[in-house]
């Protein structure tokens, strides 16, 4: 099944863009971005399976663990970085931040919204840590260290004097529903932004 | 199937290549090397594993390390013990499947396993070559392998695999033959040794070259063979070939008795094993061979003729690479294959690379391991697939 962030992300990255995406899983995403636009790069995976799933399909995936940071990545060597559903389970979003915008000229970083109107619910009234499609881990096993929400993350991209290229959020199968556009932080489920240096 | 053949090694498993037997070709116009001399003539012994293709497009070639040889898959008589070094990878329904590949593995120049070498007859003065065997480098290699592969008629290999020393032959093959090479496999290997690596070498040649029985390397002619000197290199090698633990869990500090004897004889299970190791290797191989070989591997930096730079030294690549590490390897371990991995990118050159978690150290190439297993075949199922190989028979056995 197709990832509606993925829908969004194919949309933002220009024909034959060189890129690198982190934490590129089984490697669908840029393996499509070929496919369709002729994009070359490499993954960063550190998921046995992702990484032979994405040998299988020819995509060139390295083995690589996000919290080292990028240092193996040469400054401006590429045209984009992605990080699609990864940005919460960094210890330190706000330095990956940096490093994307570093190795490349602009970023893509999706993310579960946090501030979710059925998040907000399952805590708000219920009581418990959010459970939801997005956010599928219980409380204790959660690889998802660093939750944020929209507003938050369009914060931390002020404080670091970044611009916000392009912003969306993906509700479901949906995207772009009027309710998400106007109130991204109470609807998006997942948040989309594409940032770049000032 | 010969299922109730109860011989030794009979009843092997069904994704074994079989019987398999040698083959020489003989090579005649002289061939230059890199130290400025040149072999008149020279032979490579091999072996091949599987059907080539009409079109001559699914050739595999084995490059094999320091001490290995020819011999990768199969048996060579139906009493052989033990099957050949690589078994474990070669074969139907192997990473490198012998139903799709043609597999091709020969033992290199200047080894003692049939290929010309120190141990061959050297035609210009009508005595062993011994010492006087040029020192051959892994360049050299590539272009005796490149003759071989004009014999047999292949253009352009499917891949070339290779482990540790293997892997530098491979990575060689992607400069110098850039459009000969259609997918490049490089495990447990690395763009150049450290002072270590050739520290480790200089004590194993050194003692091998202290042996009494060396004689300058003229050994042979004094009927003798410095047994004690390549024991003393292989036990060296062994140790850097395994991981601490894998020592660890293997032999502890068990004794070979109950008590401590307060001598020097074996008493420690370790040292039972290494001097086993020794001896065995040290009347199977020749020490000449040992130290050419190691010498290639001291040598053995493409990045030389980029002033340092590797990723330069890789511009003339063209196919995709895997490369594989191993977590416990401390001969050439994870950081040499990333530095590895790291300049390919920086060429922009396509590349994957997995760092498989594994308890055995360097020895871990040859092994079986199901996460090792998996990438290597996800990674030659997609060669054969861009090459339009045919998939092998699916059957359905246990």
């Amino acid at each position: 099944m197709m990832r509606t962030d993925h829908e969004l992300i194919v949309d933002w990255v220009p024909h034959d863009a060189h890129v690198l995406d982190l934490a590129c899983g089984d490697g669908a995403l840029l393996e499509r971005l070929g496919r369709e636009k002729g994009v070359t790069g490499y993954g960063l995976e550190i998921d046995p399976a992702g990484i032979t799933e994405c040998v299988a399909r020819g995509v060139s995936v390295i083995e690589h663990d996000l919290d080292d940071g990028l240092g193996n990545f040469c400054d401006q060597s590429y045209d984009q970085v992605i990080m699609t559903q990864a940005l919460q389970a960094l210890r330190r979003p706000d330095r990956m931040l940096d490093e994307m915008l570093r190795v490349a000229n602009e970023g893509i970083i999706t993310f579960p919204n946090f501030a979710y109107w059925r998040h907000r619910v399952y805590l708000g009234l219920r009581g418990y840590m959010p459970v939801s499609k997005s956010l599928p881990h219980a409380w204790y096993d959660t690889p998802n260290i660093h939750l944020s929400t929209f507003n938050d993350f369009e914060q931390l991209c002020r404080e670091k004097g970044l611009v916000i290229v392009d912003r969306a959020v993906g509700v479901g199968e949906h995207r772009g529903h009027w309710t998400s556009r106007w109130w991204p932080n109470l609807f998006g489920e997942i948040a989309v932004f594409r940032v770049r240096r000032r | 199937m010969p299922d109730s053949d109860t011989r030794p090694g009979a009843g092997r498993p069904a994704n074994s290549v079989g019987l398999v037997t040698p083959h020489v070709a003989k090579f005649d116009t002289p061939l230059p090397l890199a130290c400025g001399r040149e072999l008149p003539e020279f032979e490579l012994i091999f072996e091949t594993y599987g059907t080539l293709n009409a079109e001559r497009t699914n050739a595999v070639l084995i490059c094999h390390a320091l001490s290995g040889h020819h011999h990768a898959a199969g048996y060579h008589h139906p009493d052989d013990t033990k099957p050949g070094w690589w078994d474990a990878h070669i074969g139907p329904g192997k990473p490198i499947d012998t139903d799709r590949f043609f597999v091709v593995s020969l033992n290199n120049l200047g080894g003692c396993h049939g290929s010309t070498g120190p141990v061959s007859h050297n035609p210009a003065t009508g005595r062993q070559w011994g010492p006087d065997f040029p020192l051959v480098t892994v360049s050299d290699w590539v272009a005796s392998q490149a003759r071989l592969a004009d014999h047999l008629g292949i253009e352009r290999f499917a891949a070339l695999v290779g482990g540790s020393l293997g892997g530098m032959q491979v990575l060689q093959w992607t400069i110098t033959h850039p459009e000969r090479v259609a997918n490049a496999v490089i495990i447990a290997a690395t763009p150049r040794l450290s002072a270590q690596n050739i520290a480790f070498n200089e004590v194993a040649r050194q003692a091998i070259r202290s042996d009494p029985e060396f004689h300058g390397g003229w050994y042979a002619e004094h009927d003798t063979v410095p047994k004690r000197g390549l024991k003393l290199a292989r036990m060296v090698g062994h140790i850097t070939y395994l991981s601490e633990d894998a020592m660890g869990s293997k032999f502890g500090r068990d004794l070979r008795a109950d008590d401590l004897n307060f001598g020097f004889d074996v008493e420690f299970q370790v040292e039972s094993y290494l001097r086993y190791q020794g001896d065995t290797f040290s009347t199977a191989f020749d020490a000449n061979t040992y130290l050419l070989m190691t010498k290639a591997l001291d040598y053995f930096d493409p990045s030389a003729a980029c002033d340092g730079d590797l990723a330069c030294a890789l511009a003339p690549a063209q196919c995709p690479f895997l490369i594989v590490s191993f977590t416990t390897d401390w001969r050439f371990p994870p950081s040499r294959s990333r530095e590895l991995v790291d300049a390919l990118i920086r060429a922009g050159k396509p590349v994957s690379y997995a760092n498989i978690e594994s308890p055995h150290g360097h020895d871990a190439f040859l092994l079986p391991e199901p996460r090792y297993e998996a990438v290597f075949d996800a990674f030659m199922t997609r060669a054969a697939g861009d090459l339009g190989l045919a998939a092998p028979r699916t059957e359905t056995q246990a």
